[in-house]
């Protein structure tokens, strides 16, 4: 993904076009094998393996999740005690002021908002949505890759770059067919 | 609706006008509830048949939330000051009341609705970026291309979007509990005859899914014969339905007998004066009768395989039980109600009209946004039953049948 897209010209992929999710792991594991670093694959539902495949790890959204549903559970709790305790105290039935215990549920539901929202917003950020265009939605019959039709691109800056290569190692793997793709 | 908001003045302040606002409220935030239990409970326990049907659900719990959400904004009586429930600072220098169950019940409902509300929507975007791929209307184009806000199915995609799915699973199950336990708070709490019941939040979960899941049936049945869904609800999937509603049903009905249990055991006069002269006989003893009717005995009936697989018996079945689960609520709200601790209280409650209309206008809410949601979004989740497809080793040409059925729709 480490693109200048700056650069409106130029080769931005090599792409193989793959009629089944099974090929497309073994192309992305040869791939991976054979030494290419920058590319990625697409696939209209998410397929278990292939990040291991491509060699993809990731694990900010979760960590995102944690420390949101941390600072909801202080929100939520600081929110109760300061109303309650510092800025308009007041006996309700002979309760303490600060009432753990009637303070849990609007706290538990302040962690789920929080950790909640920011899984989803996670989501986006570090996948870069929402972003219009992406010179992948170029290539040749991309718009399969949402249907029935399963998709893996080397992208032109990886170090070993090769279109021949590529373009063996992805037939070799069942690709029905491999065309460039510009930006 | 309108004329409803501007009678809720009226409506509202009778103290008793409360209990069919309130029974209202808490029936419908029920229904909402197998949505939920559909996407989120049944992808953590790996039931991967809740693929063909969770999309259908949780569209019916967002509509549910919303019909719930006008009842406690109405019976304020002053609907246009219900921000007063929000903690904002204000020029009147007060704050909410935390240690008030209505107060956890502004939270509980507001983070379900909203959390519930982007659940279904990223559920939705690769399918959005399917349909934008396969229609050829320019507008229709255009409005999938920015609802799916650029989704390209990419590896790193699908790999972060399903440590968000998981999580919000993780995080919407403890919070569907939660919502119609605190729900149930909002009497255990209080020292009303036939509130104040520790089995409560437990007992209302189980009425809420089985409540949600016979609302389920009773439309997918005639959606999946309209658009000719069976190869993707088939009749396995409504005899599981059937299956849970058996044992949500048992659950409750346990429920009900503990409740017996209780007035008599706890000694407590009230509670047990409740039970014989309001519930067991009186002039609502029929309202009483007819639940255990609908919701204790009509769903045994799914004992039988037979039953389970037949159209007929599921949509009987599941219409009696959700008319049982809304006489639940009228049973425990507005019938404690009218025989508690003061004389004063005990005179008889009928909805009024606007009660009435108020109840008419939130089904046919509910009704309208069910039918636009069925016009205009997939009801089945594309992506996940082309994963289901693959994971069960099935062949192409069904994932491609599977796709042409939805976009028609």
């Amino acid at each position: 993904m480490a693109h200048d897209f700056s650069d409106p010209s130029g080769l931005y992929a090599v792409v193989g076009e793959f009629d089944s999710a099974k090929e497309l792991m073994h192309a992305a594991e040869s791939a991976r094998h054979a030494g290419y670093t920058q590319m990625d694959a697409y696939s209209p539902f998410p397929i278990h393996g292939l990040s291991e495949a491509i060699g993809f790890r990731d694990t900010k959204v979760p960590w995102t999740v944690f420390i949101f549903g941390l600072i909801g559970v202080t929100t939520g709790y600081t929110l109760q005690w300061y109303t309650s305790v510092i800025d308009y105290p007041m006996n309700v039935g002979g309760k303490p002021l600060n009432s753990i215990p009637a303070f849990i549920p609007v706290s538990y539901e302040c962690t789920i908002l929080f950790a909640a929202f920011s899984a989803a917003i996670g989501m986006f950020v570090y996948n870069k949505l929402p972003q219009p265009y992406h010179p992948i939605f170029n290539a040749k019959n991309f718009e399969r890759a949402s249907q029935d039709k399963f998709f893996l691109a080397v992208e032109a800056t990886d170090p070993h770059y090769d279109a021949k290569a590529i373009e063996k190692v992805m037939k070799e793997n069942g690709a029905v067919e491999v065309s460039e793709c510009d930006f | 609706l309108v004329l409803a908001s501007s009678e809720s003045v009226s409506v509202g302040l009778f103290s008793k006008a409360l209990g069919f606002d309130i029974s209202n409220f808490v029936w419908w935030i029920g229904i909402g509830h197998a949505g939920t239990l559909i996407s989120a409970i049944l992808l953590l326990l790996r039931q991967q048949w809740r693929n063909s049907i969770n999309r259908f659900a949780e569209a019916m719990t967002i509509f549910a939330v919303m019909c719930a959400g006008l009842y406690p904004l109405l019976h304020t009586g002053r609907p246009w000051n219900a921000y007063w429930l929000f903690p904002y600072p204000n020029i009147l220098g007060m704050w909410p009341q935390f240690r008030s169950p209505l107060m956890w019940d502004v939270f509980a409902v507001s983070t379900y609705f909203s959390v519930s509300a982007v659940f279904w929507f990223v559920g939705l975007i690769p399918d959005f970026a399917t349909l934008r791929d396969k229609s050829t209307n320019r507008y229709a184009k255009v409005i999938f291309a920015s609802l799916a806000m650029g989704w390209r199915g990419s590896n790193q995609h699908w790999h972060r979007y399903e440590q968000m799915y998981l999580l919000l699973a993780g995080l919407s199950t403890p919070l569907v509990l939660s919502v119609h336990s605190i729900v149930s708070f909002d009497f255990a709490i209080s020292i009303v005859p036939g509130w104040n019941v520790t089995v409560f939040p437990p007992y209302f979960v189980a009425g809420a899914v089985f409540a949600g899941f016979a609302m389920v049936l009773t439309w997918l049945i005639p959606v999946r014969k309209v658009y000719k869904l069976n190869h993707l609800v088939t009749d396995r999937h409504l005899d599981w339905m059937a299956k849970i509603l058996l044992a949500t049903g048992l659950i409750v009905f346990y429920g009900y007998i503990l409740e017996i249990f209780f007035s008599w055991y706890s000694g407590n006069f009230y509670e047990y004066k409740l039970l014989i002269e309001t519930r067991f006989t009186g002039m609502y003893a029929k309202f009483y009768w007819a639940l255990i009717f609908c919701n204790g005995i009509a769903p045994q009936i799914f004992w039988w395989h037979k039953a389970r697989k037949n159209i007929f018996w599921l949509m009987f079945i599941s219409q009696l039980v959700s008319v049982g689960m809304w006489l639940e609520r009228f049973v425990i709200i507005p019938m404690s109600l009218t025989s508690n601790y003061l004389p004063s209280s005990d005179k008889p409650y009928y909805p009024s009209t606007w009660d009435f209309a108020m109840f008419a206008g939130t089904i046919g809410f509910f009704i309208f946004l069910m039918m636009l949601f069925i016009r205009f979004l997939p009801v089945i989740n594309m992506f996940e039953v082309k994963d289901l497809l693959y994971k069960m080793g099935g062949k192409k040409e069904y994932v491609e049948g599977a796709e042409r059925v939805e976009v028609k729709a």
